[in-house]
C-alpha cells in the first residue's frame, strides 16, 4: 500500500508539472460552459433584412418602424427593385426580404386585404422559419392594433414551460458538458498516459518494479479520478453562481452518480490503452470512438429523437447518454434514485464490461 | 494515415450530417380535450394535420399528460378546458393551454413557435369563416406569402453539410500538421532536421505542403460524397470555392504550425487544438447565427478562421456568391495567414536555439 501511494504521488506530480495541460484541463470546462451559456442560442437578434416598399404609405412606414423597433431585425441593405433582391442575398448581409405590394395601405383600407411577400434565406433553415414567424407576428399585431374593438373569436394561448420556465439553456448544456469533460479527462487522458509509457518502453521498467500490474494501472488512474472530481465541483459551482442552476435533487446522489461515471470512463480508458500501442492510435480511438459520439449521439446538444433510427440505436451504446439522463433527472426534475436506477445499472454494466476486457487483455500481454 | 484520410470524411459526413440536427421533426403532442365540441375537434384536427406534430395520446387527465412529459414520452400538451367553445362564441375569446417540456430550451422555443403558428393560422381561418366580408367587425387581413429561397424544403442537411466540410479540412490541415511536428519533437527526430542546413521557412513549407494538398483533396472527396449522398446544391463556382479553401488552409495549417511551437508532447498538442477547435467551431455560426451572439463573441470571431470559411462556403455553395461577395472574407484570411505564419516562424527559431 505504501509503495502504491508513492506511485500515485509520482503520477500526480507528473500531471501537475505539465502546466499547459493543467490549464487546458481546467480551462475547457469553463470555456465550454461560457460558450454554451452565452454564445449558443437560437434567439434572433439583429438579423439583417431588406425591405422593398412599393407603396410607401402611412401603413407601411408604421409597420417598418415596428419591425425595426422589435430588436429582431436590422435593415442592412437598401433595395429598390426586385432585381436587387438576389444580389443582396448573395452578399450574405441579409437573411430576409419583406416586399409590400403597390398601394398596400389603400388595399388594406378599402379592399380589407393587402399582400406582403416574405422571402427568407433558407440556407439557414431554422433561422429562416423563425424570421418568417416573427415577421408574420408583427404584421398581424399591427393589423389588430388598427381596431379599437375587441377582436372577435380570439383564441389565446397560455404557455407553461415545464421544469425550465425561463428557458435557460443551462439545463441542457451543464449535464452535457459534465459528460464530455469527464470523458475527456478520464478516458482520453488515461489512455494516452498509459500508452505513452508503452511507446517509450518505460512500461517495462514499471512492470519489473515491486508494484503489481493492477497497482500500476490503479496508480495511473487515481490522479485522474481526483482531477475529475475537482472538475465536477468546478462545473457545479460555476453553473450555480453564473447560470443560477440549482440542484433540485440530492447532491450526494448526484456526486455518487458522477463518480460511477468517472470510474466507467476510466475503465474505458484502460481498455483503450490495452488495445492501442502508440499515443496517436489511442488519441484517434478516443477522439472518434469516444469524444465525437459523446458530443453528437448522447443527446447533449442534439435531441436523440430527431435522429434517424439507426443512429438512435447507436446512441444506446453511448454511456454518456445514460449519464445525461441521470444528471438531468436529479438536477432538474429532482427525482430520487428510483427514477434513475435503470440507467445506473446500465452504467455499472458498462464499467464491469470494460474492466473485464482490459483485465483479460492485460494478462495476455504480460505473458 | 491513409485510412484516416478516407475514413474520417465518410464517418463525419454520414454521422454528423444526420446526428447534428436541430431540425424539428414530429413534436410529440398529448391532447387533453375536455370540451369535445366541434371547434375543439377542428382545433385538434389542425394540429394532427400539421406535419410537425404527432399525436401520441389523448385523455381527459392533465396529470396523466404531465406524467408523460415527465417520462419524456410527450414534448407538448394541449389542454382545452370544457366550455371552450361556449366561451369563444359568448365572450369572443377563449384560452387553450400549452405545456411544453422546456429542459431543452432551444427545442422548447421552436415548439412554442410552431404551435403558436398552428393556433394563429387556425384562429385566422376561423374568424374568416365566422365573419362575413361585409360585417363591420371585419378589420381586414394582411395576406402573407412566404417563400424560402436556396433551400425551399428547409432541409437541414443542406445547411449542415458545408459546415461539416469546413471541420473536415481543418482537422486534416491543423490537427495532423501539429501532431506530425510535435511527434518529431517528442521522438527527438526534429534535432536531426535542425542540424541540417535547411532553412526554417523551407522546413515549414515542406511540412505544410503535403497536408495542404491532402486537405484540398479531402475537400474534393467530401464534396463529391455530399453530392452523391445528399445531393447538396452547388450553385456557385467550384473554382472560387477551392481558391477560397486554399487560402483558408494556409491559415488553418499556420495555426497548427504555431501551436506546434508551444507543445512538447502530443498529449499537450492534442488538448490545445481540441480546446480551440471546439470553442471556435461553436462560435463560427455552424449552428446558430453569429449576429445573435453577444458582442464580445462577435469580436472574438474576427480571429476565428472558421467564421470566415463557414460564411463563405455556404454563400458560395448554396447561394452562388461571387468573388466580389466574399472578397472581405478572402482579404481577412490572407492577412491572417501572413500574420500567423510570421508568428510561427518567429517562435520556431527561438525553440531551435
Amino acid at each position: 500500500m505504501k509503495i502504491f501511494l508513492a506511485f500515485v504521488k509520482k503520477e500526480i506530480y507528473h500531471i501537475i508539472r505539465d502546466v499547459r495541460t493543467m490549464i487546458i484541463i481546467f480551462g475547457i470546462p469553463v470555456a465550454l460552459l461560457l460558450i454554451f451559456g452565452f454564445v449558443i442560442n437560437n434567439d434572433i437578434k439583429n438579423a439583417g433584412i431588406a425591405i422593398l416598399d412599393n407603396s410607401k404609405d402611412n401603413h407601411t412606414i408604421k409597420i417598418i418602424h415596428k419591425i425595426t423597433a422589435s430588436g429582431y431585425f436590422k435593415i442592412n441593405v437598401d433595395i429598390n427593385s426586385v432585381a436587387d433582391i438576389e444580389k443582396a442575398f448573395r452578399t450574405g448581409k441579409i437573411k430576409e426580404v419583406i416586399i409590400f405590394e403597390n398601394n398596400f395601405g389603400r388595399n388594406l383600407e378599402r379592399e380589407k386585404n393587402a399582400t406582403v411577400q416574405i422571402i427568407a434565406d433558407a440556407s439557414e433553415p431554422n433561422t429562416a422559419s423563425l424570421l418568417v414567424n416573427y415577421t408574420s407576428k408583427i404584421l398581424n399585431e399591427y393589423l389588430y392594433s388598427l381596431t379599437t374593438n375587441v377582436r372577435p373569436f380570439q383564441i389565446n394561448q397560455q404557455v407553461r414551460m415545464l421544469y425550465n420556465p425561463d428557458l435557460k439553456s443551462a439545463f441542457m448544456f451543464v449535464p452535457g458538458t459534465m459528460a464530455i469533460i469527464l470523458m475527456l479527462i478520464s478516458a482520453m487522458m488515461t489512455s494516452i498516459s498509459i500508452t505513452r509509457e508503452k511507446e517509450f518502453s518505460s512500461m517495462e521498467v514499471l512492470l519489473i518494479s515491486p508494484l503489481k500490474p493492477l497497482q500500476i494501472i490503479f496508480g495511473k488512474v487515481t490522479p485522474y479520478l481526483l482531477l475529475s472530481v475537482i472538475n465536477i465541483i468546478t462545473i457545479l459551482t460555476l453553473s450555480y453562481f453564473v447560470f443560477k442552476l440549482p440542484v433540485a435533487g440530492s447532491i450526494v446522489l448526484l456526486l455518487a452518480e458522477c463518480v460511477l461515471y468517472i470510474i466507467m470512463a476510466l475503465s474505458m480508458g484502460i481498455m483503450i490503452s490495452t488495445v492501442a500501442n502508440t499515443q496517436q492510435v489511442a488519441m484517434f480511438i478516443s477522439m472518434i470512438g469516444l469524444l465525437l459520439p459523446t458530443i453528437l449521439l448522447s443527446g447533449f446538444i442534439f435531441p436523440i429523437e430527431n435522429m434517424p433510427e439507426i443512429l438512435q440505436y447507436l446512441s444506446r451504446i453511448i454511456p454518456a447518454r445514460y449519464f445525461i439522463v441521470i444528471i438531468k433527472n436529479i438536477m432538474i426534475k429532482g427525482t430520487g434514485f428510483l427514477y434513475v436506477w435503470k440507467e445506473t445499472v446500465i452504467l455499472l454494466g458498462f464499467t464491469l464490461f470494460f474492466l473485464f476486457i482490459s483485465l483479460k487483455k492485460f494478462r495476455i500481454r504480460l505473458e | 494515415m491513409l485510412p484516416i484520410i478516407f475514413v474520417i470524411p465518410l464517418i463525419q459526413l454520414l454521422i454528423l450530417v444526420y446526428a447534428a440536427t436541430f431540425e424539428m421533426k414530429e413534436i410529440k403532442l398529448y391532447i387533453v380535450d375536455k370540451d369535445l365540441s366541434p371547434v375543439s375537434y377542428q382545433l385538434t384536427g389542425a394540429f394532427s394535420g400539421s406535419p410537425y406534430f404527432k399525436i401520441i395520446d389523448k385523455s381527459f387527465s392533465v396529470e396523466k399528460a404531465e406524467e408523460d412529459i415527465f417520462k419524456n414520452k410527450a414534448d407538448l400538451v394541449l389542454i382545452i378546458n370544457s366550455g371552450f367553445e361556449k366561451k369563444l362564441y359568448k365572450e369572443g375569446k377563449a384560452e387553450v393551454q400549452l405545456l411544453i417540456n422546456a429542459i431543452n430550451a432551444v427545442t422548447a422555443g421552436l415548439i412554442n413557435a410552431y404551435s403558436g403558428a398552428v393556433l394563429a393560422d387556425f384562429n385566422k381561418k376561423f374568424i374568416e369563416k365566422e365573419i362575413s366580408y361585409s360585417d363591420p367587425k371585419n378589420i381586414g387581413s394582411i395576406n402573407i406569402t412566404s417563400s424560402f429561397w436556396y433551400n425551399p424544403k428547409l432541409n437541414y442537411k443542406i445547411f449542415m453539410l458545408p459546415g461539416i466540410l469546413v471541420i473536415l479540412v481543418t482537422i486534416i490541415g491543423a490537427f495532423l500538421t501539429t501532431l506530425n511536428i510535435v511527434r518529431e519533437k517528442e521522438m527527438g527526430t526534429i534535432e536531426q532536421i535542425n542540424v541540417t542546413p535547411i532553412k526554417k521557412y523551407q522546413f515549414f513549407i515542406g511540412k505544410m505542403l503535403p497536408f495542404w494538398i491532402i486537405a484540398i483533396f479531402e475537400l474534393a472527396f467530401g464534396l463529391t460524397l455530399g453530392k452523391i449522398l445528399f445531393d447538396i446544391p452547388v450553385v456557385g463556382s467550384i473554382g472560387l470555392l477551392f481558391g477560397f479553401a486554399a487560402v483558408y488552409l494556409l491559415v488553418a495549417i499556420g495555426i497548427g504550425l504555431f501551436f506546434s511551437t508551444f507543445a512538447n508532447t502530443q498529449q499537450q498538442a492534442m488538448f490545445v487544438i481540441f480546446f480551440f477547435m471546439v470553442s471556435f467551431v461553436m462560435m463560427s455560426g455552424i449552428f446558430t447565427p453569429t449576429e445573435s451572439m453577444p458582442l464580445i463573441a462577435q469580436k472574438i470571431n474576427y480571429i476565428n478562421p472558421f467564421y470566415y470559411f463557414m460564411r463563405a462556403i455556404r454563400m458560395i455553395l448554396l447561394k452562388g456568391s461571387t468573388l466580389i461577395d466574399v472578397l472581405p472574407e478572402i482579404l481577412s484570411l490572407i492577412i491572417y495567414a501572413i500574420i500567423i505564419h510570421s508568428l510561427a516562424i518567429l517562435r520556431y527559431r527561438k525553440v531551435a536555439r
